[in-house]
């Protein structure tokens, strides 16, 4: 009897240990990659890191001949484009994220989301395409020239527009994260419990301050991760903002002026760089991944805050 | 009744105000479309698929060999990415629990939100430096790890989603663990999974940033796996900033076919998930 079990419980767990292993090792394998991400970084910067320090990321020259490397102006392009985009984003996308989950009827909701979550779908590349060729020329003749008219004497819109700009790679980014916000929030919308919205209404509240006043500030935690998530994937978007930025390393108080950002600049000269100049692409790479890594991590705590409050 | 006229007022500016930011952003899809099908379709023709490309100022040509790379690069991508994601999904859906399982969910997050372009530093710091060249292998490396991350999320989302039941039911049966995990759970969950693969696929197909310096490019065919290669989205990037006109016709001939193929792809897999997932709430 004692061995007849001991042979069964053998043959339940026939080729366990294997599965086991062999599973168990592919996950210690992305362990594995992400180290070593981490690692080549850091090593690959070291050089870099130990002649320019700190000063690094507030130094304002980039100049590869010299061998003189400063961030700032590509740390500056960055944010300031990201910003740009979560400035347009946020607004457009949050109030398509209300009528989807609070107003259209599901169907449409759904089929709306689908087009939607398409435009994630586009590659970057095309979004550079046709930042390039049809959002600039029509922000040349029609909206820049508005602008300015309005707001010329804001500093932010002085200058010369030539097309290629900060303004340019926001709106293009805009575009871009607007469907990750509206996704993720209308998500986040729809989760809210039923009861929430008949009670305000049995206040007499209308339908839009039921929304903003209570189904929106219910949501709010889940909203703020998919700003967060959404201003991560915007850091760290390359080929579209190559290409409408201007790359010209400069800190200027216009947005019309063209820019640079970090990742614009590893994709433009990474591939001819050697020596020191590598190593401070490198150490490009490392400060992107850093900011990257600290965004994502804010947007996992909404998110996971978000799923801890529900229950 | 005693509702101010402000209030319903601002309440019907809001509401339409949703609304057409609503039609702002899924219009969008359709301004992005038909601007480039209307560039894309005038400029595409037989030789764009048949031909490579003629030297800068020179007309016609084609994208032949990108079309090739771009395929090859996938095909590598595919064969990193996918096994490793897909056997730590079934690790983490079916023998994971505890710190490990944590630790290996963090790392995965992580490496999901790491930009394209630092994932290239990477694939350049592993495989062309050692090499001492770009190549279709390298380029493969680099979009093979940006694969893992999704393939692993969508492999443990289909796996969990397999009833309790299907597995009680194999295991009564007298089936290992493992071999209800290989012959019961994992052919439930396929079509889900399959389809995973195919939006994880289209998702790595339009990536540029991490291909510029670990395929390079080339202006023709690219032999075997430890050349430098076109790829097609590498080859929209470079065309499109090209002083050259023609050149710019065929890169929005190439946007084109690209955006075809990653949206097709795209909605045929979201497709068949609405489908499944549908059958098996009713």
């Amino acid at each position: 009897m004692q061995s007849g079990e001991m042979s069964l419980s053998r043959r339940l767990r026939s080729g366990d240990p294997i599965a086991h292993t062999l599973t168990g090792m592919a996950a210690s394998t992305i362990l594995a990659i992400t180290a070593l991400l981490a690692y080549h970084l850091w090593v690959g910067s070291a050089e870099a890191r130990e002649t320019f320090g700190w000063g690094f990321i507030t130094a304002s020259t980039w100049d590869p001949v010299k061998e003189v490397f400063g961030a700032l102006p590509f740390i500056y392009g960055t944010l300031a484009t990201s910003f740009l985009a979560l400035f347009i984003a946020v607004p457009v996308g949050l109030g398509a994220a209300i009528f989807l989950a609070e107003l259209a009827p599901r169907g449409a909701s759904d089929a709306l989301t689908f087009m939607i979550e398409l435009l994630a779908a586009v590659p970057s590349v095309v979004y550079g395409l046709l930042g390039l060729f049809l959002m600039v020329p029509f922000l040349q003749s029609t909206v820049v020239p508005a602008l300015v008219a309005v707001l010329g004497f804001l500093p932010l819109f002085q200058g010369r527009f030539n097309g290629v700009s900060v303004f340019s790679a926001g709106i293009v980014l805009a575009l871009m994260i607007v469907p990750f916000i509206v996704s993720v929030s209308r998500e986040v919308l729809l989760a809210v419990p039923q009861d929430q919205r008949e009670a305000a209404l049995a206040l007499g509240a209308t339908r839009w301050e039921t929304t903003w006043k209570v189904v929106v500030p219910y949501a709010m935690r889940g909203i703020f991760g998919s700003v967060f998530l959404a201003l991560a994937r915007a850091l760290g978007e390359t080929m579209a903002v190559t290409m409408v930025i201007g790359n010209k390393p400069q800190i200027s108080s216009s947005i019309l002026e063209p820019g640079y950002s970090i990742a614009a600049v590893i994709a433009n000269e990474f591939a001819e760089a050697g020596g020191m100049h590598q190593q401070a692409i490198i150490e490009l790479g490392l400060v992107l991944f850093v900011l990257t890594v600290l965004i994502n991590g804010v947007a996992r705590l909404f998110i996971l805050s978000m799923k801890g409050g529900a229950k | 009744m005693n509702l101010s006229f402000r209030r319903k007022a601002v309440n019907a500016v809001m509401l339409t105000l949703t609304g057409v930011c609503t039609v702002l952003v899924a219009g969008s899809l359709l301004v992005i479309l038909g601007y480039l099908a209307w560039n894309g379709l005038a400029s595409l023709n037989v030789e764009f698929f048949t031909k490579l490309p003629t030297p800068p100022g020179e007309m016609g040509g084609g994208m032949a060999n990108a079309i090739l790379g771009s395929a090859k690069v996938l095909l590598v991508a595919m064969l990193i990415g996918v096994p490793i994601g897909f056997m730590a999904a079934v690790y983490l859906a079916e023998f994971g629990s505890g710190s490990f399982s944590g630790v290996v969910r963090y790392a995965t997050d992580l490496l999901n939100g790491v930009p394209s372009i630092v994932i290239g530093i990477f694939a350049y710091a592993i495989i062309v430096l050692p090499m001492r060249h770009p190549s279709t292998f390298a380029g493969g490396v680099a979009l093979g790890i940006m694969m893992i991350p999704i393939a692993l999320r969508t492999t443990e989302e289909f796996l969990r989603a397999v009833p309790v039941s299907l597995r009680e039911g194999a295991m009564a049966l007298g089936a290992s663990r493992s071999r209800t995990i290989f012959t019961v759970v994992i052919p439930a969950a396929k079509s889900g999974i399959l389809s995973g693969l195919m939006l994880n696929l289209a998702r790595v197909a339009g990536e540029t940033a991490p291909l510029l310096f670990t395929t390079l490019g080339n202006p023709f065919w690219s032999v075997g796996w430890m050349q430098p290669t076109a790829t097609l989205p590498q080859m929209i990037f470079t065309y499109a900033i090209s002083p050259y006109d023609d050149w710019r016709r065929q890169a929005w001939a190439a946007g084109f076919v690209l955006l075809v193929l990653v949206l097709t792809v795209n909605a045929a897999a979201r497709f068949t998930i609405g489908r499944t997932s549908a059958r098996g709430r009713s």
